[in-house]
């Protein structure tokens, strides 16, 4: 933390606190008014998040059941295919979606008209969009491979070898989720105000320099709130791996979303099921506690 | 030079956009054109050799077994679609106010609880999900998959909303307070209004996520009257001989209407996104 970083810090608390105490005293009863509002989503939240997951801690609270999945190949496997999947999906989205947002700012009327294009791949529902790329590497004859023979090379079965079906997943979410990133961060890199781009290229900061020295600082908590909550909803993926590669081939390729429901519902164990994926959740939880640090000290800095 | 360099550069990775972005939608496209119920997709063909739209009139007309209910799915997909955005900002909005604007002394810890909840996606808690549905009767239910849309597209929309309120002058309350308007009617006639770039944001997102959905409604609605769109057309994967040009042409169908409402409020979606997550600083 720079000191200017965290004199605004500073200063920000002050102004929280100073504020919080002006409230107290003019408004007595908004903690009454402040329950009625919370209300609906309390109740959302205690009736689908907290009893859920208490049922599924007791469905899942038999020793013997994680005793079972350790000694299951198949679990580690889809540990590590979650571990890949977790760990390039979202990375690399987020960083091409950073490089991306920069692209899109350039001052061109074709880069403007390209932006919407570029965004159809999010407001494109999941179930076409992974129909269609699962059609598209199906077989010989799928429009990759015609595309490729088309240049002379002969591709491959794509589902039949792990590492090529787990590519492809990643591929197939990295299309659906690039644009929603890239657009937060186009969103935000529009909100720097442009005093600061003059000022940094008086001082010499053009290009990468720009880039590292003034947008990246500028964006980086952003960056790492993004990147936490994408890792978050990416563990849970379920709609990719199981419509784009369908686990093929023999089951290789699940990550654990999909290994629960198979579980569950075509081996009739849900117990299994809920333990399986539970069994992600003690990596998630500092995670979402990391995020809800992390946002919070963005509040701060006003 | 150096600039040409970097504008051929650019002009390259837009055409490379271009092809990355379009190519699965061409793929549906092409599939969905092909007029027999046909191998189009096995004969490695680039474009369909007699385009016709006769599978998207096959479908709208409901006239093959597996689109027999196309029109009763594609409402349920709207109400789940729907009720789901409208809860969410309705939920999201007014939580926010309480938590943003209303300052409870202990508030950092109530406010980011939701977020909580991603600690458990939502895949993971279908299972036990489906066996509370069942006991609170809405087994089979169309609201059973709209409370779980909902519950896990809210804490985003609180986080979207608090942070796009720090915009918001708290001055502005004070002063309607002092005027005498109660929270209601501050939240009414001042929050709602000046949040509807984040509102349409948020909106969007639910909207986008409810459609976008599977899972729930795929273990969830079991009988072929409640089902939706998204699980008719992965129904085809499980018929022999599923004809795919049909399967194509629902598809696209379906892709439609959240891409309209999409590119009708893309301005306010952009600048609610992050509005206030760097401006503020």
């Amino acid at each position: 933390m720079t000191i200017a970083e965290r004199g605004s810090l500073v200063v920000s608390h002050r102004i929280a606190f100073e504020s919080q105490q002006g409230r107290v005293l003019t408004f007595g009863s908004d903690r009454a008014w402040a329950a009625a509002f919370v209300a609906p989503y309390a109740a959302v939240f205690l009736a689908f998040v907290v009893y859920p997951v208490g049922h599924g801690l007791w469905m899942a609270s038999d020793l013997a059941l994680y005793r079972e999945l350790a000694a299951n190949p198949l679990y580690a496997r889809t540990v590590v295919n979650t571990a890949l999947y977790v760990g390039l999906g979202v990375n690399v989205t987020m960083f091409l979606a950073l490089l991306l947002s920069g692209f899109f700012m350039r001052p061109r009327w074709w880069i403007k008209a390209l932006l919407p294009v570029f965004i159809l791949p999010w407001a494109l529902p999941s179930i076409p969009a992974f129909v269609s790329f699962h059609w598209m590497l199906i077989g010989e004859e799928g429009l990759v491979n015609s595309v490729l023979a088309r240049l002379g090379v002969h591709g491959p079965l794509w589902f039949t070898d792990r590492a090529l079906a787990l590519g492809w997943d990643i591929v197939a979410y990295v299309w659906k989720w690039l644009p929603f990133w890239t657009l937060t961060f186009f969103a935000a890199r529009t909100a720097i105000p442009l005093e600061i781009y003059e000022a940094a290229a008086v001082d010499g900061a053009t290009g990468c320099r720009r880039f590292t020295h003034v947008v990246f600082p500028l964006l980086g908590n952003l960056y790492l709130v993004c990147t936490l909550l994408f890792t978050l909803w990416t563990t849970g993926d379920f709609t990719t791996v199981s419509l784009v590669s369908e686990g093929a081939p023999s089951y290789s390729t699940n990550v654990l979303a999909t290994l629960g429901i198979h579980y569950a519902f075509e081996a009739a164990r849900p117990a299994l099921g809920v333990a399986a994926v539970m069994s992600a959740v003690p990596v998630l939880i500092p995670i979402a506690i990391g995020l809800m640090r992390t946002v919070q000290t963005r509040r701060i800095q006003l | 030079m150096k600039r040409t360099v970097i504008e051929a550069a650019s002009i390259l990775l837009g055409v490379l956009l271009l092809i990355w972005s379009l190519m699965p939608v061409y793929n549906m496209l092409l599939i969905a054109l092909d007029p027999d119920e046909g191998d189009i997709e096995f004969e490695g063909l680039l474009w369909p050799p007699e385009p016709s739209l006769r599978s998207f009139q096959t479908v709208l007309t409901q006239g093959y077994w597996l689109v027999e209910d196309f029109w009763r799915q594609l409402g349920h997909s709207f109400f789940i679609g729907l009720m789901t955005m409208f809860l969410t900002m309705l939920i999201g909005s007014l939580a926010s106010f309480a938590l943003g604007r209303l300052r409870v002394s202990d508030g950092w810890l109530l406010t980011n609880v939701p977020l909580l909840t991603y600690a458990v996606p939502a895949s993971f808690l279908v299972i036990p999900f489906a066996r509370l549905m069942a006991s609170y009767g809405l087994a089979n239910s169309l609201w059973a998959i709209v409370a779980a849309n909902v519950t896990f597209a809210t804490p985003y929309a609180i986080v979207i909303l608090r942070q796009y309120a720090t915009l918001i002058p708290i001055e502005l309350d004070q002063a309607a307070q002092v005027d005498g308007a109660s929270p209601a009617q501050v939240y009414r006639r001042i929050y709602l209004p000046l949040m509807a770039p984040a509102l349409a944001a948020i909106g969007t997102f639910a909207l986008l996520l409810a459609w976008n959905e599977y899972l729930y409604q795929y273990v969830l609605l079991s009988s072929t009257r409640n089902m939706t769109v998204a699980v008719a057309i992965a129904q085809f994967f499980n018929s022999d001989e599923a004809p795919w040009n049909y399967m194509m042409a629902t598809a696209i169908l379906y892709a439609v209407p959240p891409i309209v409402i999409f590119y009708a409020i893309r301005r306010y979606v952009v600048a609610g996104l992050t509005g206030g997550a760097i401006r503020s600083r």
